[in-house]
């Protein structure tokens, strides 16, 4: 375990390389920020003045390196347009970014797989068939027209819930929350629906899947068999087969969410990670972007290392170990 | 009274393409400490006889007719709840694939405690013991040991030791045991049958042993039943049966059977394959495989008693063989 922990660390750090690499060129590509920075009435010195500063005259290779060695300190660079440290900008719109996913994954987990496990075992009822139905809905309708719609009904016409912004917060560990009044409830609640429309569907069809194939083993049959309520072997024998395409897809699902709920973050104005990249994108705010995607690189690493050995814990013939 | 006795029980299947005759008509009983053997090719319906009287054939197979009498109690049409009762508490089941049995993801030590538990309130601790004393019992070495391991972690035959176990936990009455042996080694096979059989004497628990192999049929059973395209087509104890068969199918798997003193004699093949049970012709469903067809084999024969104690459902059965 310890040897596999060490093998997947060192791993990691050539995927980090090899990510900023990427990351780097592709910033470069994507155009000059100068432009957009610099007042076009600026004159030539002026200009020049600010190139140097922000280190835009050294060659590529001269700005990775010195990009790498800051790094290696902690120092992720500074963002052009707000003169703060990259870092400092990610980690302030965090907590809002990972409450709303972590809600979301809570919703679909709570919603999508007793929904699931329901279809998975009585497969011709007609609320098996609505379920499913519904699923492909929640599969192909678009975020954005979802997160309008839910603001048109429940907000404007229905006036119950709050449309955009975080609410009050309280802080925890010296950081805001919503979740933890009931004002910031009433304001996550949307847009977390929202979000996760999409992965409970995900879930319900997973779920129903997985139930489906593991009702037809012989050891469900032998569990019956031996006179076990169909309780336990439903929530038994069959939920924790179940469980490994589950935690996999929901690990991953999350990942995508904390780093990509932009469209629902910019719907429901929501303060997180998604809208600051979008916003610094727009204004080719390099440090920003790329400090963002190297942290999301990070979290990818940690929650595939996370799903691992869960693994371990939900089926005992996986045995993490060094060999590749 | 016969611990168990079959009376015309028929199990069909009612799918999309039509109706499935699995099991037609049916009957025959177990006394009380003795072992029936169920033999027939794949398709004859002798596991679906089993799952009809241990109360599991699933949607959309069902017993159509018949009874089931257990110790009296006619087994079919009655409550699920009470059925559970009985299962793996007075009659026990036990699989062809020693593989499949057990759930890979839960402890040896869980899945017999359950068991324990499911038919008698007593603590953990208990359950575990008398867990423990039936692993030995089928000859599992250092038993608290291995209650702590996974499915995994065992042999085919530890496997099928420990699923035999599972079954004895409560001193069944009926044991059932679906090819068990089938897919073990022959060593095993011998060890198993040998344990098996010893347990059965000891404990005056009466078995149905389903199996395709005459020879484990032979050294174990009392009786025997021949099934054919879902019915019986010869019945009687089993030294009879074997020595001189009067049905034409039982014949031909008798002869099918390679011997040492037919050695360098090529073997008997019985023409042809079963038949789809879908569309079974009428009269005799073995008349396109058999030698002695002829025009009265076009109504189907009942099963008649030929010799004292000896069925046969045979239009022309073999009995100038039979000794005068």
């Amino acid at each position: 375990m310890a040897l596999y922990l060490l093998r997947r660390l060192m791993q990691s750090g050539f995927v980090l390389v090899a990510m900023s690499l990427l990351v780097f060129l592709g910033v470069y590509a994507v155009g000059d920020p100068i432009e957009i920075l610099i007042s076009p009435d600026a004159d030539q010195i002026e200009k020049e003045r600010a190139i140097r500063a922000l280190g835009l005259d050294l060659p590529l290779w001269q700005q990775y390196l010195v990009f790498v060695g800051k790094a290696l300190q902690g120092d992720l660079g500074r963002s052009f347009v707000f003169n703060e440290p990259a870092i400092q900008l990610i980690l302030q719109r965090m907590p809002a970014t990972l409450e709303l996913a972590f809600g979301s994954m809570f919703l679909s987990i709570l919603i999508g797989l007793p929904l699931g496990l329901y279809a998975g075992l009585r497969p011709n009822r007609a609320l098996s068939k609505g379920i499913m139905a519904g699923s492909i809905l929640g599969f192909s309708l678009p975020t954005f027209w979802v997160g309008l719609m839910l603001i048109m009904v429940f907000a404007v016409q229905l006036g119950w819930l709050p449309s955009t912004g975080r609410g009050d917060t309280a802080l925890l560990f010296g950081i805001p929350w919503s979740f933890l009044t009931l004002d910031g409830l009433s304001h996550i609640l949307l847009p977390a629906i929202n979000l996760s429309l999409f992965k409970i569907s995900l879930v319900i069809r997973l779920t129903r899947a997985g139930v489906r194939e593991t009702m037809l083993m012989d050891y469900v049959k032998f569990a019956r068999a031996k006179g076990l309520s169909p309780f336990r072997v439903t929530f038994v024998h069959v939920f924790k087969n179940i469980m490994i395409p589950v935690v996999t897809v929901v690990g991953l699902e999350l990942g995508g969410t904390i780093a990509f709920s932009v469209v629902t973050e910019s719907v429901f104005a929501w303060p997180g990670m998604g809208k600051l990249i979008i916003d610094s994108i727009n204004v080719l705010d390099r440090p920003v972007i790329v400090a963002y995607l190297m942290m999301i690189v990070l979290m990818f690493i940690i929650i595939n290392l996370a799903v691992d050995i869960l693994y371990t814990v939900l089926d005992p013939r996986v045995r993490l170990e060094a060999k590749a | 009274m016969s611990t168990l006795e079959v009376k015309g029980l028929s199990t069909h299947f009612f799918t999309r393409a039509g109706v499935v005759k699995a099991v037609e008509d049916v009957s025959f009983s177990v006394g009380r400490g003795k072992v029936m053997g169920l033999v027939g090719e794949s398709g004859s319906g002798k596991t679906v006889t089993g799952f009809s009287i241990i109360g599991l054939v699933d949607a959309p197979g069902r017993i159509v007719s018949g009874e089931i009498l257990f110790k009296g109690r006619n087994l079919v049409g009655m409550g699920e709840a009470a059925l559970r009762e009985l299962r793996g508490n007075r009659i026990a089941m036990i699989f062809q694939d020693p593989m499949m049995t057990l759930n890979p993801v839960l402890r040896v030590d869980t899945q017999m405690i359950e068991t324990v538990q499911a038919h008698q309130k007593v603590d953990r601790e208990t359950a575990r013991q008398r867990a423990r004393d039936a692993l030995g019992m089928v000859g599992i070495p250092s038993p608290d040991e291995r209650l702590k391991s996974y499915p995994h972690q065992f042999s085919g035959g530890m496997r099928q030791r420990v699923a035999i176990a599972i079954a004895l936990l409560h001193q069944p009455d009926l044991i059932i045991a679906d090819e068990p042996t089938t897919a073990l080694d022959v060593t095993i096979q011998g060890q198993i049958l040998a344990e098996v059989q010893k347990l059965a004497a000891n404990t005056g628990t009466s078995l149905i042993w389903i199996t395709h192999d005459l020879s484990v049929v032979a050294g174990l059973a009392d009786d025997i039943a021949v099934m054919y395209a879902g019915r019986i087509v010869e019945q009687g104890s089993v030294d009879q049966v074997l020595d001189v068969p009067f049905h034409p199918y039982t014949h031909g798997l008798i002869g099918s059977v390679p011997s040492r003193n037919k050695r360098g004699v090529p073997l008997r093949q019985i023409p042809g394959t079963t038949p789809s049970l879908m569309s079974l012709p009428p009269g005799c469903a073995f008349k396109t495989r058999c030698e002695r067809a002829d025009a009265a084999c076009e109504t189907m024969p009942g099963l008649a008693e030929i010799a004292p104690g000896r069925f046969a459902r045979c239009v022309h059965p073999h009995i100038e063989i039979l000794p005068a």
